[in-house]
């Protein structure tokens, strides 16, 4: 008897529970328009393939060019209200106003990006981003003839301060000789600042642009200047195909699938997520065939291959910061509580950070 | 036979019915252009409209975020309106907002671990001389050295703006906040008291609505604002009777410091609770369409503020609802902004139609 209750039951469920479920609603907050490039894109390239995985079982909306300061809680809370099941926040200075409206509707989950405080509500989520800055240092050690590279900084935040960092360790090991001039623009998404920026830093002798910040304005001055450069956040071949050797991109589409499906079946938990190349958070766009030679490839190939493996970690000892102080010994790496705390040159790298 | 086409004659004296017309008839315009823009976009203008302009204050807590948006518009405005009464274009506010947003929130963090009954008004008074003060330097340079205010006001407000970076990126970083710029938070009893349990409107309101109140009385029974009315009206007037147009440039541009000031603290310590870059989206120059639409008059400033308030929330749920870019927010201001200065002609002209025969 109980087996036929079961077995009509899951029928019933399997014939019936997906049309009558309402679809779970998912609620973005960008920073800016989705626009074709950049962080708010690939956040819309995202939620875009987490539709296509979750079909019917989801819809999604988004809440565009919202300020970081007081609208936010306003926007946030709109999604709340018009009953959305699950939010992301795609940008740091969304942390407050998430944690505000969140407090106030405990069974709504809140997904921050880059944020470090969660809640039971309240989950965090970034990229190992760090990854893809030792690839391209590799790669820019190689590359450089001027030995000299140019690096627009946004804000001297952990993040940004560890893909310097990274970038400098792995450029180094192949090139000892090579030195960092780094350009402190104070925004993530400025075309002017970013392209003076370019320009200063190809005036004092940078052959390699790297940035930090949103717009392809660094990575078409490289190109207007015959230097070379490395897209940011999606892939910017298009922009600047002679200059462009690679770009780190940002995949955030398998984790918002996985945590909207998470809500869907009721299985979401708060937490904090930091991956990297191994999940294909973090992932290269194709390198350019026409500037590289093909050996350099397939060692920048090889390290992806090594880093998702484990085998490779961008900040294994000996580090030394600029004091001369070993900060991690030889044969360990970085651990997480020490990345995600970067606010330390390591040696090398001239000037400070700014404080 | 009267001629098809009207011609344009200047009216003797310009028009009260127009001056209160005008903002009616820009409002009326710019909802049947956005109406004819949701058509070609193919949506339901009666339900686009309704979007728009209705669904963000059909609960209470959008009426309460409707009075947030508009509290430090409508203050801004008000001290603009003392600047734009004497012909002072002071575009600047935006700098003396965050000049008072750092004065008082510098303040607030000075006693961060400190509660007591006096910090929000020390506060609240150090945001007014913050403001106060940068609003004086484009009145010094004006003064003084015969500078156009347009242009210094307007530079100030990125020097103002830089000021504050420096301040979160450096020394009022918050030392718990793992270098990202922003300052740490207020004590509590450095924060606008909520009106209302669980809604966003604060005492700033209530602030603001007293110096609304305060700068009728000032513009309708003082002396000083008849002179600033008059020598606005005819500087040359103004000079025969005596008023002294350099008092009369560093008052208006003192208040208006002041205002804006307050309106930077007000946000700082209310909606926010502590100080990083972004403290405003753009109130300061918001507020000139602000203090326009009002014409300069109080009670038109406070409808103004609600309107353009209105603008802002429902691009929100227009794009929730109907899919449509935040762009169509300011649409509308700029549509509002398009029409009022186009039908401010009517108030100084009239249109005639000639005879012909």
């Amino acid at each position: 008897m109980i087996r036929i209750i079961t077995f009509l039951s899951t029928f019933l469920v399997f014939a019936f529970g997906s049309a009558y479920a309402d679809p779970k609603k998912v609620g973005f907050i960008y920073i800016g328009p989705p626009g074709d490039h950049g962080w708010t894109y690939m956040h819309d390239v995202g939620r875009k393939y987490m539709e296509s995985q979750l079909g019917d079982s989801i819809t999604t909306t988004y809440l565009e060019n919202i300020p970081e300061n007081a609208d936010a809680v306003r926007a946030i809370r709109k999604l709340a209200d018009s009953g959305h099941d699950l939010i992301f926040t795609t940008s740091f200075n969304y942390m407050d106003q998430t944690h505000e409206v969140a407090k106030d509707f405990p069974d709504i989950k809140f997904e921050h990006a880059t944020g470090y405080i969660q809640a039971d509500n309240v989950a965090t989520y970034s990229a190992r981003f760090y990854e893809g800055r030792m690839i391209e240092g590799h790669i820019a050690g190689h590359m450089t003839e001027t030995n000299t590279i140019g690096y627009i900084a946004s804000f001297p935040i952990p993040e940004v301060v560890r893909g310097i960092n990274a970038f400098y360790l792995a450029a180094s090991k192949v090139n000892p000789d090579i030195k960092m001039k780094i350009i402190w623009v104070f925004t993530w998404y400025d075309p002017g600042k970013e392209a003076d920026a370019a320009n200063t830093l190809i005036n004092q002798g940078a052959d390699i642009i790297v940035q930090h910040t949103d717009t392809y304005a660094p990575c078409q001055a490289a190109q207007k200047a015959g230097v070379y450069a490395f897209g940011q956040a999606s892939n910017q071949e298009e922009f600047c195909p002679d200059a462009h050797l690679t770009s780190i991109e940002d995949i955030w589409g398998p984790y918002y699938a996985e945590r909207a499906k998470a809500v869907v079946d009721g299985t979401w938990s708060s937490g904090d997520t930091w991956d990297g190349m191994d999940k294909g958070m973090v992932v290269m766009s194709p390198y350019n065939t026409k500037l590289m030679p093909a050996s350099l490839i397939q060692e920048a190939v090889n390290m992806e291959v090594g880093i998702k493996d484990g085998t490779i970690h961008p900040f294994t000892g000996p580090i030394y910061n600029q004091a001369g102080e070993l900060v991690v010994p030889e044969g360990e790496v970085a651990p997480d509580g020490m990345l995600l705390g970067m606010n330390f040159y390591v040696q090398g790298i001239d000037g400070e950070v700014p404080q | 036979m009267n001629s098809l086409f009207p011609s344009i004659v200047s009216r003797s004296q310009s028009s009260g019915l127009m001056n209160f017309f005008v903002p009616i008839i820009s409002i009326v315009l710019t909802l049947i252009t956005g109406s004819i823009i949701f058509v070609l976009l193919g949506f339901d203008p009666v339900y686009a409209l309704y979007t728009f302009f209705i669904s963000p204050i059909s609960s209470t807590y959008g009426i309460s975020e409707l009075f947030v948006k508009a509290t430090p518009l409508a203050l801004i405005a008000i001290g603009l309106s003392y600047c734009f009464k004497n012909n002072i274009y002071n575009i600047g506010a935006e700098g003396q907002l965050t000049m008072g947003a750092i004065f008082g929130g510098g303040i607030g963090l000075l006693f961060h671990d400190t509660n007591a009954f006096w910090l929000l008004p020390l506060m609240i008074f150090a945001g007014a001389i913050g403001g106060a003060l940068w609003g004086l330097i484009p009145a010094i340079l004006k003064t003084k050295f015969n500078t156009n205010e347009i242009l210094t006001s307007l530079m100030l407000v990125y020097v103002a703006l830089f000021i504050l970076d420096y301040l979160v990126v450096g020394p009022w970083k918050d030392p718990f906040g793992y270098s990202f710029p922003k300052s740490r938070p207020f004590s509590e009893s450095g924060r606008m008291p909520l009106l209302f349990d669980g809604l966003r409107v604060h005492f700033g309101l209530i602030i603001t609505l007293f110096l609304i109140f305060i700068s009728w009385f000032i513009f309708s029974k003082t002396i000083f604002g008849f002179q600033l009315k008059v020598s606005g009206y005819s500087p040359k007037a103004a000079r025969y009777a005596g008023f002294n147009q350099t008092t009369l440039v560093f008052f208006a541009f003192a208040i208006c410091g002041a205002f804006a000031g307050i309106a930077g603290l007000a946000e700082v310590s209310g909606p926010i609770g502590l100080l990083y870059r972004d403290i405003s989206p753009n109130y300061g120059f918001t507020a000139i369409i602000v203090a326009f639409l009002g014409r300069l008059h109080p009670i038109g400033i406070i409808f103004a503020s609600l309107v353009i308030a209105l603008t802002y929330l429902g691009a929100e749920d227009a794009q929730l609802f109907l899919q449509i870019p935040s762009a169509v927010g300011f649409i509308f201001q700029g549509l509002v902004l398009f029409y009022l200065l186009g039908a401010e002609l009517l108030i100084n002209y009239k249109l005639t139609y000639k005879k012909l025969l």
